[in-house]
């Protein structure tokens, strides 16, 4: 991104070049992401679906990534940004790495280093458009935490993004309890995720679900959630 | 064999009639005189060992550290100045950043050691910068397999089966020689490299030193990172009872 210096000329119109590499849509957008804190980590769910203003255009998109050994991103929003903060975290965990000395970035770090991105990023009115959420553990410590476009950031245990604060949360609110099992977490997630898919137009039936742990990160393979459509009111609506 | 320079010596820009750049021999010297630094090829990686002289009993072990990783399947063990060192391995890990950033993948290893060899060679040609008082051996493991590279100050670069650089490396290379490296694993090539640097380890001129090592192979994934602690201790205790073994007679 570079960083053209404004020209003023008498009418005081800015330097076009400088406008024109500023983000003012979002394209290609992914929906919903929902997580929870849990007994050994944190899990994490979101669909596969990149739509493209109304049509959903990419049914293949994993809107999950592991980062360094400690955390988890999940990005709602457009793609193509959350692609390009995937290449500045790979930067950061490939020089943390390459420090050699026994420590490695843990989420709190990660997170915050992103807070910092998009609060910066929207100073100068050229945002990242998407709204992460980033979980983890190290050394026992759970964390889960997100930030949005704009810069505002917080931690919780329980996040959601776009839909998900809307239908997922008031779910979460109500049945989320410390030390959840894993079967007990997945089944949260997969409730919320049901009515995300019944009432958000741009989720699509095809989802994964992501568990960090101390141990390990593990994004599970895309699988379909069973709906039910035989209501008597769709069969005779009248 | 050093031969004084009369007056060809006081400019890296300068040749002497017998076709010799003094400067650059000079700064070879400096590499001459630090800790050993070996590097081997095995059959499925590269381990490399360093032989850090302690200069002050008050440093903490684990400090100063002459191995640097360049990127996640490279690394380099410097010998010679090490601020000069620092410098080189800082460029290549901007060169590797940068290839990766443009191509998209990771850099081959000979491009990488082409890179590095042709900024220190820069250094060697204007007579405003002086060259660099360090040698570098670079391994790496890319999709051609293990590699390993020597970068001198005069900008050579080479690719070896076995390296050495600093004090003791003519003990050192002929160690080397003695070693069936295409057959060894990078397992047994610690124990080796361990061996060797204890050997030529002069206790009479230098007093104490640390073993580094580090190695890239397929136990590590590919990736370059230090011999873990108990892999290193081991060597250490076959390098100690080798050499006992060797007094002995």
């Amino acid at each position: 991104m570079t960083f053209t210096i404004p020209i003023e000329n008498g009418n005081g119109v800015k330097n076009a070049e400088a406008d024109s590499q500023r983000t003012l849509y979002p394209y290609v957008t992914g929906t919903s992401v929902v997580a929870i804190k849990y007994k050994d980590g944190i899990l994490m769910a979101s669909d596969m679906g990149g739509s493209y203003g109304s049509t959903l255009r990419y049914k293949n998109i994993e809107r999950m990534k592991a980062i360094g050994k400690h955390s988890l991103l999940g990005a709602s929003g457009e793609i193509s940004d959350f692609q390009e903060i995937m290449r500045y975290l790979d930067e950061l965990i490939l020089n943390d790495n390459m420090w050699d000395d026994g420590n490695s970035l843990g989420p709190k770090e990660v997170h915050n280093y992103l807070t910092r991105v998009m609060y910066n990023r929207r100073n100068k009115f050229n945002p990242l458009w998407n709204t992460l959420v980033l979980g983890g553990v190290k050394n026992g410590h759970k964390y889960l935490g997100m930030v949005s476009m704009i810069g505002v950031s917080f931690e919780d245990n329980h996040v959601a993004t776009g839909f998900g604060n809307h239908l997922a949360r008031p779910i979460l609110r109500d049945e989320w309890r410390e030390d959840l099992s894993f079967e007990d977490g997945v089944k949260l997630l997969e409730k919320c995720m049901r009515v995300l898919l019944y009432r958000d137009r741009s989720a699509i039936n095809k989802l994964q679900i992501a568990n960090i742990t101390e141990e390990c990160v593990t994004v599970s393979e895309p699988y379909s959630l069973k709906t039910f459509w035989g209501f008597s009111a769709f069969t005779n609506p009248s | 064999m050093s031969s004084i320079g009369t007056g060809y010596d006081l400019s890296v820009t300068t040749f002497s009639p017998d076709g010799r750049v003094f400067q650059i021999e000079y700064a070879s010297k400096a590499v001459d005189n630090s800790g050993t630094a070996v590097g081997i090829k095995c059959r499925d990686g590269i381990v490399m060992g360093v032989e850090k002289l302690i200069a002050s009993k008050m440093m903490l072990p684990g400090s100063n550290r002459r191995i640097h990783s360049v990127y996640r399947h490279a690394g380099m063990a410097v010998a010679g100045l090490a601020a000069d060192g620092r410098q080189i391995v800082a460029r290549a890990k901007s060169e590797a950043r940068s290839y990766e950033s443009v191509y998209g993948d990771a850099v081959p290893v000979k491009e990488l050691s082409e890179r590095v060899a042709s900024y220190v060679h820069l250094c060697t040609l204007y007579w405003w910068l002086r060259p660099f008082g360090c040698g570098v051996i670079l391994g790496g493991y890319d999709r051609d397999g293990p590699q390993l590279y020597m970068i001198e100050p005069s900008g050579i670069s080479y690719k070896y089966f076995g390296a050495a650089i600093g004090k003791g490396k003519q003990a050192a290379k002929t160690e080397i020689e003695k070693l069936k490296l295409s057959e060894m694993t990078c397992r047994e090539g610690v124990i080796e490299v361990a061996k060797i640097i204890y050997k030529l380890h002069d206790e009479a001129k230098d007093k104490a030193f640390e073993l580094e090592m580090s190695w890239i192979c397929e136990e590590s994934k590919r990736e370059h990172q230090k011999v873990p602690e108990d892999l290193l201790e081991e060597a250490k205790t076959a390098a100690k009872t080798a050499l006992e073994e060797m007094d002995a007679d």
